[in-house]
């Protein structure tokens, strides 16, 4: 009995000194959102936090859907989303009485990756659109090898998802037959193995460890229309003047005007320290006109 | 405390019942019995009160902790039922009924279910056709065949498959059996209902081989031995005296591991491919209704249309999963009493 009372009061003393301890921790900001942009600002943040001790930044993935909720809850400071938001959502923000707030912290080119058995070199818009929309089953159609379309995505919560579905697939449904993963690098696991596979991805994601893009992938050009040129993701000037024509800035939001740590970490990203980093891990940096509008919000 | 003390409640000796006994101060101090007067009679009656009063609570206790899990029940069914009558409200039943799921589409929101519950049947039948005969024979070789130095060995590995992550088990599917599925069938990738029925029968065998092993060596060993001695073989005497005899267990053990197959979400999530369309074949990609719940439900916009779809979608879960318990309810009963 005396045992039990003393392992109780032991058990309650440790518990308090806990719970104690805890508000003395320094202020953690929370960053979720988009699995495209999680690794990437994973590095920036420990980059950040090492050259300024004393700073605490955590990074969630989730996908783009669940940093929005997020940012609308109020459960995190800053929300990574790698497509712009719904109209619906900037209602359903202004409802809660959170004011939105967007910085364009890198530039991808969205790329449409297929095994490099596949003979196939570039797809128009609308070819793409009708490959994810089911229209087009078989790669001979296109004048490839004759395999049935095996499509591999991203699931409903994915920035990169409702993207496509946007600005691809023409605001249609996508083809029920397509595998919905859990992440890019799924997405790149499974189109290495799946000759008639193919699938879309961040360009961050292409590259293993030495800069390479991986073995076993062929990224195919993309061209507007039958008329003009095809492009590749990897083509800098590209992406930069609007050619390649899936091209996507990848955003932070917060709410209302940042300050403090997350003001400090959104302005150093997007300074040339960040954005230098962002080079390093295969995005590419936010130009002029993205640069003004970030400085606008920081206002 | 001598109730505890006796027969069999004294062989479970949980920690609950320990707790129970260090609280009631049973240490040693146990009702005088009826004929010693060594107490005066007054003090006695106050004893015996305080015995009767603290097997009253004690009772009181277990009868809480009885009642506890079935209003755990009903309130999780109360609040399934609660979130999920909304979206019966605001989709029709035919629309249910469909097989496209889309609630996110930009054209028009579907809601058939169809092709989750279609879905889900064929990878737990695929499941159980490859769990059971497995199960069953590794269960029968472990209990009447193996060495018992093999058995001490075999079991407890066994048993500790059984702990495997779903996680892990859904990686193995990724990185091992789909590339090998797609060698076999010619398919280009194994994220599909075959990888997904072979993941889930392994880990319901671990369920099925320990309960069915456990429930053949209960058997009383007089029918084996009456068997053997009417000239019946080995074989005979399995297939035809101690499996049917050890029947409910083993039925028992494949339900509990269906519940696990149609249950299980991380591996079939990850090993499937997820595709919504309706599946023609164990070699099309599949998503479960457990799937398509982990899914979408992080990302949901709370009470809205699709939220309160996706918990009519654990509705009818929950529902199918009652019905396998009832069929194995009614199974066990009937056995039981053709027995007697």
């Amino acid at each position: 009995m005396k045992k039990l009372i003393a392992t109780i009061t032991f058990g309650l003393a440790v518990m308090a000194m806990v719970l104690m301890a805890a508000p003395a921790q320094k202020k953690m900001i929370q960053i979720k959102g988009s699995d495209t942009m999680v690794n990437l600002v994973q590095i920036l943040a420990e980059e950040y936090m090492a050259k300024n001790p004393g700073t605490a930044l955590a990074v969630l993935g989730g996908g783009s859907g669940t940093g929005i909720t997020a940012i609308i809850n109020q459960t995190c400071e800053i929300a990574n989303h790698s497509r712009e938001w719904k109209q619906k959502e900037i209602d359903q923000a202004w409802e809660k009485g959170v004011r939105p707030r967007f910085f364009a912290i890198a530039v991808d080119g969205l790329s449409i990756i297929v095994n490099e058995k596949n003979t196939l070199e570039k797809l128009t818009m609308a070819e793409l659109g009708a490959i994810y929309r089911g229209e087009i089953r078989n790669w001979s159609a296109l004048g490839g090898p004759s395999k049935a379309v095996s499509l591999y995505g991203r699931q409903s919560n994915s920035g990169t998802y409702v993207f496509m579905q946007e600005h691809v697939l023409n605001n249609k449904n996508y083809s029920t037959d397509m595998k919905e993963m859990n992440g890019n690098a799924q997405i790149i696991e499974g189109v290495l193995q799946d000759e008639a596979g193919i699938g879309y991805v961040g360009v961050g994601y292409l590259f293993d460890e030495n800069k390479k893009v991986r073995k076993g992938l062929k990224i195919l050009n993309i061209a507007k229309d039958t008329k003009s040129q095809a492009f590749s993701p990897l083509d800098r000037a590209a992406v930069d003047n609007g050619s390649y024509p899936v091209a996507r800035a990848l955003y932070q939001a917060t709410n209302g005007r940042p300050d403090g740590v997350a003001a400090a970490f959104i302005a150093w990203e997007t300074g040339p320290e960040g954005q230098m980093i962002v080079e390093r891990e295969g995005f590419f940096t936010i130009g002029a006109k993205y640069k003004e509008q970030n400085d606008k919000s920081l206002r | 405390m001598r109730w505890f003390k006796k027969g069999r409640w004294r062989q479970s000796s949980s920690l609950v019942f320990q707790l129970i006994e260090t609280f009631w101060g049973g240490e040693g101090e146990d009702l005088p019995h009826s004929g010693e007067k060594s107490a005066s009679l007054k003090s006695l009656r106050g004893k015996r009160t305080l015995a009767r009063w603290k097997e009253s609570a004690v009772k009181a206790f277990f009868f809480a902790n009885g009642i506890l899990a079935i209003i755990v029940l009903i309130g999780i069914f109360g609040i399934l039922l609660s979130t999920a009558i909304p979206a019966f409200k605001e989709i029709p039943l035919a629309e249910f009924a469909k097989k496209t799921w889309d609630p996110t589409s930009p054209e028009k929101a579907q809601y058939g279910l169809l092709s989750m519950i279609v879905s889900t049947l064929m990878c737990t039948a695929g499941a159980l056709l490859i769990a059971i005969p497995l199960g069953l024979g590794v269960a029968a070789y472990l209990s009447d065949v193996a060495h018992w130095r093999v058995r001490e060995i075999v079991k407890p590995i066994v048993e500790i498959l059984a702990g495997i992550p779903s996680v892990v088990t859904g990686f193995l599917g990724i990185v091992l059996f789909g590339p090998v599925i797609a060698k076999i069938f010619h398919t280009g990738h194994g994220l599909n209902a075959v990888n997904g029925s072979f993941l889930l029968a392994i880990m319901s065998l671990p369920t099925i081989i320990s309960i069915s092993e456990d429930s053949l060596n209960a058997v009383p060993s007089a029918y084996a031995e009456a068997s053997l001695a009417l000239g019946g073989s080995k074989w005979q005497t399995l297939v035809r005296v101690k499996v049917p005899a050890a029947l409910s267990g083993i039925i028992a053990s494949f339900m509990l591991g269906m519940g696990r197959a149609i249950g299980e979400t991380m591996t079939v999530l990850m090993a499937t491919g997820n595709a919504r369309s309706f599946p023609h074949g164990f070699l099309d990609s599949i998503r479960t209704m457990t799937a398509n719940i982990a899914i979408e439900l992080g990302e949901v916009p709370y009470y809205t249309t699709h939220y309160y779809a996706l918990f009519a979608i654990g509705l009818v879960l929950f529902i199918m999963t009652f019905i396998v318990n009832m069929i194995a309810d009614v199974i066990l009963n009937k056995y039981q009493q053709r027995e007697l």
